[in-house]
């Protein structure tokens, strides 16, 4: 996958969100949770790259922005070369149908008043795209290539159980023929035995359709699984990225190693042996984010340096970026 | 561990649940041993039962809608299932305690940290307001929480969630319990958070001795921390086994196919993951065959007809399967 040349997709280039803390009737802002604290990559069109961190590290935060369904605070996004951000509304409408999104939970993403048809079909009306009967073959056809009934049509939401409804949500992505798919936490909200089954429909689609995908999880091995490339973000910030082989023999930022470390898995005999680094403390607050790096005040390693000035992302090796001073 | 006297012998459990579509057969006759100092692990996936069965032990369900239809529950020579309330208060947080899922929702926010610490203390033990401060300072040390003297008069919404499960543990391990019943306890954490908590409850299980119920999802977590485990499906234990034997040699149909859908964090990447087609099952209808037969690739008429029992196949290893995994004969 990585010898060949692709072009790159999206580029994300040192964004931010940051969002207001406000205090008082005048709303006077008195500081911000960052969010998104600066992050760059690009995403070569047909790959899959993996975005990981725990909780609150604002990775779903970076997802809606690209997508542009939050305003960015500062950076630039741009989509096959356009950049999303100069755009006016119209403009970007018009760039809609070629990136979608699916959603952590099928149960909230999915309006419950509304018939799967209607559900599906909806980007297609917002979009004029194929009328009457078309449209309902449409419908039909995107239902059965995930591998769902087409004759669920007239069914709502509540009827189907989570593995379906995030079927659903899937079909509605890609209603759109879109060729760059934000998914966010698409199997979270499943049970195991069913995360492969939509692992799987997700790789299918991105095989028969040659989709893009940015592929947002706290899971590391399903990020394994599905990602070409995989981004480790702490904090607002990426701290590591390189491909999944790499990332996952040789992780060089502490954090990354940490979290590795860190998940259970498996096959006891590998858990009895198998040396853990554990990180003490909790994740700082990203309203009031350590200065310095980011990570200093967890990390085993951090030394005064640390605590003082923020790491620079820069190329250890050729397509493996790290941030960190003692890498 | 196996000739180890059992603490806690649970015998046929089923429960249900009376909705308006009728009864939802949520545990369906569940037996399991207990052995003391040992740590069961029960894996299953939402709607498995695993929680209901647990809760059922100790009557933490509501009852309506919850009914115990059967089931004796051997604890100290008393069963629990038959005790009254009152009976079972004093068991309740002091020989047994229990850890929930959700740190958020399990602490009561308009109570300090100390009085919910101390609370157990001062009903099961009698301990006086002093002494019952000073171990719940104790006990905020042994699970890791830093200046735990200045945070006893905090409130929960001061702690983050690891530490507020922490604070949850502590609870559990304020009246030196002989049983702690832990209902997926890291899964709202963090992994970098869950292997803190998985770290101190190994410690505190080398220092207290105690037997331990861990119920979960995650079978990485399991892997790392029973001696033994119950696998259920559908209100079922469809297998037990010692842990390693369970990983190495999974005999029933779902437990590999569990297996096999998990990808690895090292080692080779599948080109695809295997999964197990279908949907789990329907809990409104009264189990009379076996439950994973609708999604199960070795099913075949019998599993449709009658519900196979838990039946050892050596090792202590059991299964509930008309199908011979060894062998690849059909019962």
């Amino acid at each position: 996958m990585s010898s060949e040349e692709r072009p790159v997709l999206l580029k994300v280039e040192g964004l931010k969100k940051h969002f207001p803390i406000t205090k008082g009737v005048f709303r006077r802002q008195v500081g911000a949770v960052k969010a998104v604290d600066g992050i760059s990559f690009d995403i070569l069109k047909g790959e899959t790259l993996g975005l990981v961190g725990e909780s609150g590290c604002g990775k779903s935060t970076a997802g809606r922005v690209i997508l542009q369904l939050y305003s960015a605070t500062a950076g630039n996004v741009s989509f096959k070369g356009q950049d999303l951000m100069s755009l006016n509304k119209e403009d970007l409408r018009k760039q809609r149908p070629h990136m979608q999104m699916i959603f952590q939970d099928p149960q909230d993403s999915l309006n419950p008043r509304m018939t799967v048809g209607s559900i599906i079909s909806e980007p297609l009306v917002e979009h004029g795209k194929f009328k009457g009967s078309e449209r309902r073959e449409r419908v039909e056809q995107l239902l059965e290539s995930v591998g769902m009934n087409r004759e669920f049509t007239n069914r709502y939401p509540h009827e189907f159980s989570g593995g379906q409804r995030q079927r659903i949500g899937i079909a509605r992505a890609i209603a759109l023929s879109p060729e760059f798919i934000i998914c966010d936490e698409p199997i979270a909200a499943l049970d195991v035995s069913i995360q492969a089954q939509v692992v799987n429909l997700l790789e299918d689609l991105q095989e028969e359709y040659g989709l893009t995908y940015l592929f947002i999880s706290h899971d590391l091995s399903m990020i394994r699984h599905i990602a070409d490339r995989v981004a480790v973000m702490y904090l607002g910030r990426i701290v590591e990225l390189t491909d999944s082989e790499t990332l996952y023999s040789t992780p060089q930022h502490p954090y990354t190693q940490a979290l590795l470390s860190a998940v259970p898995i498996h096959d006891p005999k590998h858990e009895m042996n198998r040396e853990r680094v554990i990180l003490t403390g909790d994740v700082p607050s990203p309203a009031n984010p350590p200065p310095g790096c980011h990570f200093s005040t967890r990390c085993p390693r951090a030394e005064k340096r640390c605590f003082e000035e923020s790491p620079e992302w820069r190329e250890i090796e050729p397509g493996h970026q790290v941030a960190c001073h003692l890498v | 561990m196996s000739t180890q006297a059992s603490i806690l012998q649970v015998e046929n459990i089923s429960t249900r649940f009376r909705t308006q579509d009728g009864y939802v057969h949520a545990v369906n006759g569940i037996s399991f041993d207990l052995k003391k100092g040992e740590l069961l692990g029960v894996v299953g996936e939402s709607g498995s039962g695993k929680s209901v069965t647990m809760m059922s032990l100790l009557k933490l369900l509501p009852m309506p809608p919850a009914e115990i239809v059967s089931g004796t529950a051997k604890f100290e020579d008393q069963d629990l299932i038959q005790l009254d309330t009152n009976q079972l208060r004093k068991i309740r947080g002091g020989k047994i305690g229990f850890i929930f899922q959700d740190p958020m929702t399990s602490l009561n926010p308009v109570l300090t940290i100390g009085y919910q610490l101390a609370e157990p203390m001062r009903e099961h033990l009698g301990f006086s307001r002093r002494k019952a401060r000073k171990r719940s300072a104790e006990l905020l040390e042994l699970v890791g929480i830093p200046m735990a003297d200045s945070r006893l008069n905090d409130y929960p919404h001061q702690f983050s969630g690891g530490m507020r499960q922490r604070v949850m543990i502590a609870i559990a391990l304020a009246c030196d319990p002989k049983v702690l019943i832990a209902d997926e306890p890291t899964t709202a954490l963090d992994v970098t958070i869950q292997a803190q908590i998985l770290d101190i409850v190994k410690r505190l299980r080398k220092e207290l001795g105690m037997a331990i119920i861990w119920i979960t999802h995650d079978l990485g977590v399991v892997a790392g921390m029973a001696d033994r485990v119950a696998v259920m499906y559908g209100g079922f234990i469809v297998e037990e086994a010692p842990v390693n034997e369970l990983y190495a040699n999974p005999k029933h149909p779902y437990t590999q196919g569990l297996l096999k859908t998990l990808p690895n964090l090292e080692g080779d990447r599948a080109k695809r993951l295997e999964s197990i087609g279908g949907q789990p099952p329907d809990l409104h209808q009264e189990p009379k065959s076996c439950p994973f037969a609708p999604r199960c690739s070795k099913a075949f008429e019998r599993c449709l007809q009658e519900n196979p029992s838990l039946i050892n196949r050596g090792k202590n290893h059991k299964v509930a399967c008309w199908w011979n995994s060894d062998s690849g004969e059909k019962v």
